[in-house]
Formats: C-alpha cells, structure tokens, sequence
C-alpha cells in the first residue's frame, strides 16, 4: 500500500482515530508521518504513536514499561458503574458520570494534555449551577480587592469587601 | 410514515447557499453534548435505562416554550426506519453514522427545516445541532445554547463545578461545545498552500477533516474545520476563536482565487469547461470524479467563467450523487457500478436544467 498522503512512498505507519465516534484510518509513510506530526492530536514534537496512546490514556509515556503508579491506578474502579480505569484506558470513554469522580485523581494529566487545561470556565446550568456562578462572582472579587489594595485605592476596596461580605453571607444560607 | 419526507428530498436548510460568504463557507453546524444525571452513558446502558432517557428528553420536545420558539419537533426512534433511510440522514449530515449504526433506543428529533437536529443516546444522552447554510458561527451557537438552556430547565444535567458538563468521551468534556464550518477551498489546494495553511490551524486548537467518507482525504476540496479543545476555554472564547481564524482561510482562498484569475486564467478556464464537459455528457460517474468536477464547476461559477447553478444546486447535487441517496432516488439495492451509472445521469440531468 502506498503513503495516502504522497502516494509514493510505500506506507509503514497504520493507525485508526476515533474522534467522537467518527472512525478516520491513517496509512502514511515515514516521511509524510513526520510532515504531518503536529496535525495528530497529543503529540507535541513529531509522530509517535506511543506517545500518543500513552498520552490520551495517561499510561507510562517513556515506553519503559509501567510504572508502580501507573499499576494502582489501573485498580481503580468507578463504584457506580463498575468500569475499571484500566477499561477505561482501551475503550477511551467513561461509563457514567461518576468515573469522573473516581478516576479524579488521573484525569488532570490526561485532559492538560486533551486540551491544555484541566477546569471548566465556561456556561454553567442555570438551575442548579446558581453556587458556581457565586463562587466564581467571588473569586473574581477576591481578585479586584487584591488589585485595589495594592494601589491603595481602599474606597474602593471597601466596597468591595462589602459585597464579598454579602455574598458570602447568602452562600453560608445556601 | 410521515417522517420519511426527511429522507426523501435532498436539500437543508444548510445547503441553501445563503449566509455570508457562502461562496468559501459552505455551511455551519454547532453541536453541545450533555448528559441526563444519575443515569450510565449509553455505552453502558441497559435498554431499560437508555429508554428511559429517550423518554425523559422526548418530553421536553413537548414543552411549550420550545414550540414557540423552534417550531414543531419531529422525534424519529431510529429503529422505525429502515437502514436506507439512516444512511440518507448520514449523508444529509442530521445524524451521525455512529447513531445510525450502534444506538440504542436512539432517535433524532428535527425541525421542519432540518436546521436543529437532536440526537438522543448516542455517545451521550442528549446532542444537540444547528446546522447553517454559510458562515454562521455565532448565530448556531446562539440558537444551540438557546435549546439547550430550554432542555436544562426541565432535566437535570450531569455537571460538575471543575469539570463542567461531563460527556462520555473526554474530548468533549468542559462545553461539550463542537463547533465546525464546511469550506471549500478549491484555489489553496490548487497553489498548494492548503497543508500549510492547514498545518498551522491545527496549532491553535483546531483539527481539520474531509467530509465525505472515512477517510481523511478531502474529496471535492471540501474541509471541515472545527475546535478541538473544550475544556479550559468559555464557549464565547471558541466560538470567537474559530470565527477568527475562518475568516482568515477566507481571505487567502480569496487572494489565491484571484491569483489564478490574473495568472492563468486560461488554464483555470480549461479545467472549469472540461469538468463541466464531462458531468454534462458522461455515462458513468463515480463518486470521487464527481466530487471533484463538481468542486471545479463550483469554482467556475463562483470566478464567474462559467454561468451555471447556484451555489444551492450544487450543495444538494453533493448530497444527491452519495450512494445512499441515489438509491433512495432509482431504487434499493445498486452494486456499485450501477451507481455510477445513475450518478452520472443525475448529474447530466441536473446540469442540463441549470447551465446556460
């Protein structure tokens, strides 16, 4: 089979990406592979498979076998729906909400590297998310008194203690 | 069955050819994946348990509000139809192979004019899109988020403070946000600026794929560029973002459509007339040779070489000509060298009515 990309070379790398469901096989020779390295979710300089299965499931990326973390953390279990970490890590998708909770602990490396971040900042449920937009009105805040004070604008930063003095008072009513 | 009238004419309202640039911006779609809480994801699911998410969100499709606001809401059980059909809604881009193929108790819910289209139980619980003929990016968003916040008034999503809305997959996980734009981008691949264009989207957060088939090949030099990361960024931050960076492939599309305007008009318009020649008076027509003729012809048309259909027409000519629509059109069960032969023939006739 020939490189798809080229259609020269002869291809020596196969792989198969499934990205929300949608399945997109990938036959590329040695040379377009490398061309083609930054197109290729996880991998950072260059391709390499390894590094990117390693990285998406968070297992050992030096490619010199497991390590003692990485062994416990394939014990993991979700308590609500019986998936293991170590399923989790082949099929790729979690088994119900509560894995999130209970794959807590492995989950920042693995989304730092799905999407340089590890924490929501963006739309929350309007019913039941009226806490988060608190604690968010809060944290920015806290932020703005710092900011006041340290150009000693302290009118200004009274008020501002004021109302995280007010919000934290209708957070402690919940 | 009445919601067949679905499958059986081609043209959305994403393929109308309006919106802005229309020309380079084929169409919008943007897509917000969500979760009923205290429920498996379907890839765990019993039948009991996933047919009781179908229940709870068929519900809300009756809520008054959404009514008003979105028209009449068709919901289709995807094991009411027969497997042309699913192949058709494919190929119209209403649902995902995925839902066609491996859902259960999975349905899609559509408007009248096929702009909004909900999938229930596939990867996750609920998925909801807006799909925009041209370059509507903030508009799809608006109307998605819109329907979402109507779904989230009467269920309760599965969201968490650090994470935001939890989806089945985490590539999805934050915003559960999808937002993508069809382009067509005959002149970068033509002056071979595309897979530098394209390698440098990918740097800032956003993949790109063909659109037809499995493969990554884009036939009839047709991208479908959209972001990558969801988590960690608001969904105006992505939105904008895409918007941004959309904009720009524009503006290069049209420097190098003008390029070979000024510099070789005469062999663009050789291979304008000569793909136009061809779709006008072959007899057998597979499915790449027409992808790509017709992306030529488009191209003429759009560079005003050639007076010929709309962009519309050609959208649904598109859509028309994939396997699952031809023989929805001629009749079941076409081996594949008969499909040629219709393709070439629908297209014939098409051209036919709309070129002068």
């Amino acid at each position: 089979m020939l490189c798809q990309e080229c259609g020269k070379r002869p291809a020596t790398l196969h792989f198969t990406k499934i990205v929300n469901g949608e399945k997109t096989e990938f036959h590329f020779c040695e040379f377009c592979a490398r061309e083609k390295g930054e197109l290729i979710p996880g991998t950072s300089n260059g391709f390499s498979i390894h590094s990117l299965l390693s990285g998406l499931l968070d297992l050992d990326p030096s490619g010199k076998g497991q390590t003692p973390g990485a062994i416990s953390a394939q014990s993991l279990r979700c308590e609500e729906c019986g998936m293991t970490y170590s399923q989790f890590s082949k099929v790729g998708r979690f088994g119900c909400s509560s894995c999130y909770n209970y794959f807590s602990d492995r989950l920042d490396p693995l989304f730092k590297r799905v999407h340089g971040n590890t924490a929501h900042i963006g739309k929350v449920p309007k019913r039941s998310g009226g806490r988060i937009k608190l604690k968010r009105r809060l944290d920015e805040l806290k932020k703005e008194l710092q900011y006041r004070i340290v150009r000693e604008e302290f009118e200004a930063a009274a008020e501002i203690r004021d109302q995280i003095r007010e919000l934290e008072k209708n957070m402690a009513q919940g | 069955m009445s919601n067949l009238r679905f499958t059986e004419h081609a043209l959305s309202e994403w393929m109308r050819g309006s919106g802005q640039d229309s020309d380079i911006v084929i169409s919008t779609r943007v897509r917000v994946a969500r979760n009923l809480q205290h429920l498996p994801f379907p890839l765990l699911a019993t039948n009991q348990q996933s047919g009781e998410v179908l229940e709870r969100l068929t519900k809300v499709i009756e809520d008054e509000q959404l009514l008003n606001d979105f028209g009449v809401l068709h919901v289709i059980p995807l094991n009411e139809i027969n497997d042309l059909d699913k192949q058709v809604l494919v190929e119209k881009h209403l649902i995902s192979p995925n839902l066609a193929s491996e859902s259960r108790n999975g349905a899609v819910v559509l408007t009248d004019d096929e702009s909004v289209s909900i999938m229930i139980n596939e990867e996750d619980h609920l998925r909801i899109q807006c799909l925009y003929p041209g370059f509507q990016v903030h508009e799809a968003w608006e109307r998605a988020s819109a329907l979402d916040d109507i779904f989230e008034s009467r269920v309760d999503y599965a969201f968490d403070d650090k994470r935001g809305y939890l989806t089945s997959c985490p590539t999805n996980v934050g915003t559960g946000l999808r937002a993508s734009v069809m382009m067509h981008l005959p002149a970068l691949v033509m002056t071979q600026q595309i897979n530098r264009i394209l390698s440098a989207v990918s740097q800032v957060g956003l993949t790109v794929r063909g659109i037809y088939g499995e493969g990554s090949e884009a036939l009839g030099n047709l991208f479908q560029i959209s972001n990558q990361i969801t988590l960690g960024q608001t969904e105006a931050e992505i939105i904008e973002n895409l918007h941004s960076v959309v904009l720009q492939i524009i503006e290069h599309e049209k420097n190098a459509r003008e390029r070979l305007l000024n510099e070789s008009k005469i062999r663009i318009t050789d291979r304008v007339m000569r793909s136009y020649g061809i779709l006008s008076y072959a007899a057998v027509m597979d499915s790449k040779e027409a992808a790509q003729r017709l992306s030529d012809v488009r191209l003429g048309v759009d560079l005003g070489i050639l007076e010929g259909p709309p962009s519309s027409v050609m959208n649904e000519l598109n859509v028309k000509t994939q396997p699952g629509f031809l023989q929805k059109t001629f009749g079941e069960n076409m081996n594949p060298s008969e499909r040629d032969v219709y393709r070439a023939k629908l297209i014939r006739e098409t051209l036919g009515h709309t070129c002068s």
